[in-house]
């Protein structure tokens, strides 16, 4: 059991935050999202340079060789500077899917342009009336000969008008919602009867509404193995959510340092407002909100690279539920603590506040996670107790 | 950072579930997991059990007894512990006195009471609240006169845990009323079968003595009895507060709770299905027990900082406050598991050897008692806002 960085993620961390606090300001931010810029194109080239798009590829495929704890270390630099890229989109969702489950020569092609950040790319997998139920896919992958005609929409892609390309999860066997019959494709941006609508989410991401309305795409389109897509998409997207833990507890970090500074600055009635008790303990209930939430990013971190697949789903779902959950109260006590300021758009507070509410909604809130949670497997149960035996009424 | 227990520990681990699987006794852990009363000699049998292995001081340093455990080890012995329903260990000697004597007291001190705790001779107990003390411990008003080679204390104690077993007390009292309260308060070691000294049980809303009050009249204790400096017993009293804080935390016996809640609850019938099936009651479970999952990961990050040689971060603050939440969660869910079968009280039920009628099935019986007994949670330890006022102002200098 060991919680200590190693001395490369040590630098690794700190070279992100210097980067990072050095190009990117809440400014800019305000600026892009005025502007409706989906992204900074300067800021994702010196991601690049720095390495940083490379962090979770392995050395073979030209990156750094990171693991989850490297993919939560940058999560949480990009999460308290309130950061607009596409890493999550294009690194860990799209790109974990080509890395894990692409053939050699598909990858060869994609991971050095991921990397280098010539090239956007996007994963295009949730659908309308799916709501959290991650394992609904009804798009339909027709065959037509050799080729595939993709038939169907794809809803809330992260990203999407800035991808070069789209990873497309679609059903070439079975029905939505079976485990079995879904298969990944890499569709082109530019491709014809490819449609698409683009809107900004309330924090300011920009996501796109894709319509596949016959779209055709070659065999060489298709990534890992026909109609076994599911448990890489499952694979992927916990890495995702780990991710996003991660960039929580990177912002509720800055949020609540926020808060216990301006509760020492303010004054009211002759006095810090940080002297009057009720404000005090929401503080310190803000914190221990805040550390719960880190222990288990931290536990999802370390498991998502697990060959015990239970354990992990089990893991990444209860990290996913008690982020959501610390992320609505840490952001609703930051809002409260603050007064009025806390209302506007003026202050960053209010940009942390719906960030972390987004971040609860994707890929499933809190509420839907503890289902998740309550309805799996145990794994290796620890306890080694009887089970109390029930008598009824002895008479 | 590596999240899985090294081999070492893991073998650790094996070690210590072979030692207990083989030397608890199956009465003793019935008891603990079914949830019956247990008396001072359930105590000090698995005590005597532990002292014999030389497991039962892990904390102490290795020349007085202890272990040498790491901070990891000494959670896995806890874990391991609680699993099998082993009783807690009674902390007033092992982690509260004991250390103070260690840290602060003389030679002879250590020499007279470090191996009657280890060998269990001595119950101790605590006398810290008064009645007009109990958040704000130093204004406390019992006073100890120093006469001779003897301090004649007189006062009264309260919320005096097992007192009424106890053969030795350590106390906070006044000795001073000059300068700040804190300045003129000394920690004193006090015989309870001195002349002078009344216990006095305190039923608590379930029907359980469990508490006491003590009334001090000119008891007399020998000056060597006094820990540390005269007047310098806040220092020991604060020593005491922050020892042995991922103990407090209580994670193992949540978990062992945890595992009985749902076995409870996928008994239970409601609509013709497991109340376990039913989304709300399993949306509380899910709840808690992912509450219960951080927290342990925050115990272990204390461990593991308590390891590395570096002081405990703000983690270690929040384990009281979150550890208490989650098991008064615990009995509460236990209670609302079993339906109306919570309300019949048979306090008979909760002893060992009831062989009478239970009404309902019979592990509903103490239910309702331990709910009730542990609002006490919340309140004992300092209560949960004294750890947020401590919060606020040491961690987040306000």
């Amino acid at each position: 059991m060991d919680f200590s960085l190693t001395e490369e993620q040590t630098m690794l961390k700190d070279s992100v935050n210097r980067f990072l606090g050095k190009n990117f300001s809440f400014e800019q931010r305000r600026k892009m999202l005025a502007d409706r810029q989906p992204m900074s194109t300067q800021l994702w080239q010196g991601l690049a340079e720095l390495g940083v798009l490379g962090v979770p590829f392995s050395p073979e495929d030209g990156g750094y060789g990171g693991g989850g704890v490297e993919t939560m270390l940058v999560m949480e630099a990009l999460g308290c500077n309130l950061t607009l890229e596409p890493y999550l989109a294009t690194v860990v969702l799209a790109g974990g899917c080509v890395a894990r489950g692409a053939a050699d020569w598909q990858k060869k092609i994609l991971l050095p342009k991921i990397i280098d950040g010539s090239m956007i790319l996007a994963f295009a997998h949730s659908e309308p009336n799916a709501r959290f139920d991650l394992g609904h896919v009804g798009t339909r992958a027709t065959r037509d000969g050799n080729n595939f005609v993709l038939e169907g929409e794809k809803t809330l892609v992260l990203h999407g008008s800035v991808a070069d390309k789209f990873i497309v999860s679609a059903r070439t066997a079975g029905d939505p919602g079976d485990a079995r019959g879904v298969t990944l494709f890499i569709v082109e941006a530019d491709e014809e009867n490819l449609g698409g609508q683009e809107y900004p989410l309330f924090e300011g991401t920009r996501a796109l509404d894709l319509q596949l309305a016959g779209v055709k795409v070659g065999p060489e389109s298709v990534v890992g193995t026909l109609d076994q897509a599911m448990p890489l998409i499952d694979t992927v997207l916990d890495r995702a959510m780990a991710a996003l833990c991660a960039e929580a507890v990177g912002i509720m970090d800055a949020l609540h340092a926020t808060t216990v500074d301006y509760l020492k600055t303010r004054q009211q009635f002759g006095q810090p407002i940080g002297r009057f008790q009720a404000l005090q303990h929401r503080a310190v209930d803000m914190l221990v909100q805040l550390e719960q939430a880190r222990s288990m990013a931290l536990l999802a971190a370390s498991k998502v690279d697990s060959s015990d697949v239970s354990e992990r789903r089990r893991v990444v779902a209860a990290a996913k539920e008690m982020t959501g959950r610390a992320g609505r109260y840490v952001g609703q006590q930051a809002i409260q603590l603050h007064g009025g300021m806390g209302m506007t758009d003026e202050l960053n507070v209010s940009h942390y506040f719906k960030r972390l509410t987004a971040i609860d909604v994707l890929f499933g809130n809190a509420a839907s996670q503890r289902t998740r949670f309550a309805t799996m497997k145990e794994s290796g149960a620890t306890a080694q107790m009887k089970p109390p035996r029930k008598s009824w009424v002895k008479i | 950072m590596d999240l899985n227990y090294t081999k070492e520990e893991t073998a650790f681990r094996g070690e210590v579930r072979e030692f207990i699987r083989g030397h608890l006794p199956g009465d003793l852990s019935r008891k603990v997991l079914e949830h019956k009363r247990l008396g001072k000699e359930d105590y000090v049998r698995w005590q005597k059990i532990l002292f014999e292995k030389g497991w039962l001081a892990a904390g102490w340093p290795v020349e007085y007894g202890g272990t040498g455990w790491s901070a990891i080890q000494r959670f896995i012995f806890e874990d391991e512990s609680a699993a099998a329903g082993a009783p807690r260990l009674t902390p007033f000697g092992l982690h509260m006195v004991g250390p103070v004597i260690i840290a602060f007291g003389t030679d002879h001190q250590k020499k007279q009471y470090l191996p009657r705790i280890l060998s269990s001779e001595d119950w101790w107990c605590q006398g810290y609240s008064e009645p007009g003390s109990g958040s704000d411990l130093a204004s406390l008003k019992t006073r100890a006169e120093r006469k001779g080679d003897k301090y004649i204390v007189n006062g009264q104690k309260t919320w005096n845990t097992h007192g009424q077993w106890a053969d030795m007390c350590f106390c906070l009292v006044r000795t001073s009323s000059e300068g700040k309260k804190q300045d003129g308060i000394s920690f004193l070691l006090i015989d309870m079968h001195s002349p002078g000294i009344t216990v006095r049980p305190i039923i608590t809303l379930e029907g359980e003595h469990e508490v006491n009050e003590i009334w001090f009249e000119n008891v007399e204790v020998p000056v060597q009895n006094l820990v540390g400096d005269e007047n310098r017993g806040w220092t020991c009293a604060k020593f005491l507060l922050s020892h042995e804080r991922t103990g407090i935390a209580g994670v193992g016996a949540s978990k062992r709770e945890l595992h009985y809640l749902k076995h409870i609850a996928t008994q239970e019938q409601e609509g013709g299905k497991p109340l376990m099936e039913d989304p709300l009651f399993r949306d509380r479970v899910a709840k808690v027990e992912i509450d219960l999952m951080a927290l342990e990961i925050t115990c272990l990050r204390v461990a593991s900082a308590d390891r590395d040689g570096k002081a405990p971060g703000p983690e270690a603050s929040i384990l009281k406050i979150k550890g208490t939440e989650i098991q008064q969660e615990l009995t509460e869910l236990m209670m609302d598991a079993v339906g109306p079968y919570a309300l019949p009280h048979l306090p008979m039920a909760w002893g060992d050897h009831w062989i009478g009628a239970h009404v309902g099935p019979d592990y509903a019986a103490p239910l309702a008692a331990r709910y009730f007994n542990y609002r006490k949670t919340t309140i004992y330890g300092g209560s949960n806002e004294i750890q947020r006022n401590i919060i606020a102002q040491m961690v987040l200098g306000l």
